[in-house]
């Protein structure tokens, strides 16, 4: 299988939902009349409304089917023939709490035929340094793997792949194609490239690598407060290999194809993924060991 | 049996220029987007007006805005008192001419005498502080009427050690250089081509004749960022001590850092409420 991938990167207007909702749509309009080869298009973690909102998450986020009914809204009058996947990062409000959430949508020229096809609430908040996450939204509780018209793929927001168990898991559970949207902030300016953008390409190709996996990744752009966003978007092969990246800072699209049958390829090279199969009952015990010992030890 | 061979780790030392050292390029283009993006995105200003001393910090600030904006859009103010020094006069000049920017020249000696002959006594300090607010006035002023965005100069080492007067040389709204040691301002300095001349003088905030940041603050800027650089990372004392640095500077370097936390504040408002604006209301500088 083929999948035509775009990973995109701009500038949200800070908790500015409905312009930034316009650009989503100019985007896919432009790729649209372009003619950009595109079967999925993956925008940044808060592409919606910036990252850096603090208590003003309580305005800008959205339900998901508020998010989808605006963007069919605006997807419409310039829909193509052939059905458009979008996963894009959004504040979102759902059952009574705040969260940062990807959407995994199908948007059609026929409006029943546009759906939500996946949620993915981010699973580690980072709240350490300049980040704040666990002060102002909850945390998902789940990483899920989920069919799409291209097979089995997963979606991760940002800390969520700074954790290598969390691939593991999505790996494991069958995804073939992660898409990885996020908003990293730069720092660290005594390297060739910045230390976060060569943290970023480190962490996407090992898990591209280790678990013989596509990796596409969107980073949000501009300056917030200061604090600037990297971008450098990137896809990542099932060898570990980036095949494409977008620019430092600037808003720009990148796209690939990626072939989903050099997963086997990879695989078989480098069985790492067979292997953690094998041995996942006793890792399970192991983990279960530390989870009690642990418990424990607070109750001395 | 033969013996192996024993590899050691290195012992831990710290290659003190190696510590400090930036990436200037790409300081560089990531300041300079820093600029366009928090002027002219956010804000929507296309000029900046910048307080040139003739030091090395306004005049990094002065050739990082003439990239970002065009020099045709950036204001060189020069502010002198009649105690200021001759040579800082020219050196901003360098600057001014190096760039192509626009200047003026506003004497603040009137102004400051003006209201200084009502207090003849003030110390040299209260002075200072005086000359530094009317500088902000002519500052503040002068980008309404271009309608433009006063840019600060301030380092992270003056700005850590509370060298600078409270809401006079912090209060411009952005400031590309605040996270720069002053060691690593010179090195950006030296990269986008700063006159030498300016990059290699003693530092010096020019309030008082002959005045010199180091002898001010009683440590060189080397060691007090090798110092600092621990320090904000959480290392204890001793620990910066086991490295080699001289104890007495760093409880000096210490004791200005814990003394002077309110200077990077707002100031303390009395919370009485459950939406008190920056304790429980919160919402970001660009909201």
């Amino acid at each position: 299988m083929k999948i035509r991938v775009v990973a995109v990167q701009f500038k949200p207007r800070k908790g500015d939902v409905e312009h930034n909702l316009d650009r989503v749509a100019g985007v896919l309009r432009q790729i649209v009349e372009e003619d950009v080869p595109a079967d999925v298009v993956v925008f940044p973690e808060t592409i919606t409304s910036g990252y850096f909102l603090e208590g003003g998450v309580r305005e800008a986020a959205r339900t998901r089917e508020q998010i989808l009914e605006a963007l069919v809204k605006r997807y419409l009058p310039f829909a193509r023939p052939e059905p458009l996947d979008v996963v894009l990062g959004s504040y979102e409000v759902w059952h009574g709490k705040y969260y940062n959430s990807a959407l995994y949508l199908t948007l059609s020229a026929q409006p029943e035929s546009c759906r939500i096809v996946h949620t993915h609430r981010k699973f580690f908040l980072p709240t350490y340094g300049v980040f704040q996450e666990k002060r102002f939204v909850a945390r998902g509780r789940n990483i899920e793997v989920f069919p799409t018209r291209f097979g089995p793929a997963t979606v991760l927001i940002c800390e969520d792949v700074w954790h290598s168990i969390t691939g593991a898991v999505a790996a494991l559970k069958g995804a073939e194609v992660f898409y990885v949207i996020a908003a990293s902030p730069g720092r660290g300016f005594h390297g060739e490239n910045v230390g976060n953008v060569m943290k970023w390409q480190q962490l996407l190709c090992n898990m591209a690598e280790e678990h013989g996996v596509w990796v596409v990744n969107a980073g949000l752009v501009g300056f917030e407060g200061g604090k600037g966003f990297v971008g450098q978007s990137m896809v990542v092969n099932p060898f570990g290999q980036v095949v494409v990246s977008a620019p430092l800072m600037k808003e720009a699209m990148i796209t690939a194809t990626i072939d989903t049958e050099e997963i086997a390829i990879a695989r078989a090279n480098a069985p790492l993924l067979a292997d953690l199969e094998a041995g996942l009952a006793d890792l399970l015990i192991e983990m279960q060991e530390i989870a009690a010992e642990q418990h424990a030890r607070y109750r001395q | 049996m033969s013996k192996l061979e024993v590899i050691r780790a290195p012992e831990r030392t710290h290659d003190a220029e190696e510590l400090l050292r930036i990436n200037a390029p790409l300081v560089t283009e990531w300041l300079v987007e820093f600029l366009r993006d928090e002027m002219i995105r956010r804000r929507g200003f296309h000029r900046a007006v910048v307080g040139l001393s003739g030091g090395v910090d306004s005049s990094v600030t002065a050739f990082l805005c003439a990239r970002a904006l065009g020099a045709e859009n950036v204001w060189g103010i020069r502010m002198p008192y009649r105690t200021s020094s001759p040579e800082s006069l020219e050196h901003a000049q360098l600057v001014i001419d190096q760039l192509g920017i626009h200047s003026r020249t506003i004497d603040i000696t009137p102004a400051v005498d003006g209201y200084l002959q009502y207090e003849p006594d003030a110390d040299g300090r209260r002075r200072g502080n005086v000359m530094a607010r009317m500088r902000m006035i002519v500052l503040f002023d002068l980008s309404a009427k271009l309608n433009a965005l006063p840019v600060g100069t301030g380092n992270k080492t003056e700005r850590l050690f509370g060298y600078f007067t409270w809401h006079a040389d912090d209060s411009p709204p952005i400031n590309p250089l605040g996270d720069l040691f002053k060691t690593q301002v010179w090195q950006l300095a030296r990269y986008l081509g700063v006159p030498e001349v300016i990059v290699s003088k003693p530092a010096s905030a020019d309030l008082i004749v002959g005045q010199t940041d180091e002898d001010d603050l009683g440590i060189s800027y080397h060691l007090a960022d090798q110092i600092l650089y621990f320090l904000l990372r959480g290392y204890r004392v001793e620990q910066i001590e086991e490295m080699g640095y001289p104890r007495e500077k760093i409880l000096l370097v210490k004791a200005r850092l814990e003394s002077t936390h309110w200077k990077r504040h707002l100031p303390t408002t009395a919370m009485l409420s459950t939406t008190s604006i920056n304790d429980y209301y919160l919402r970001p500088v660009d909201y």
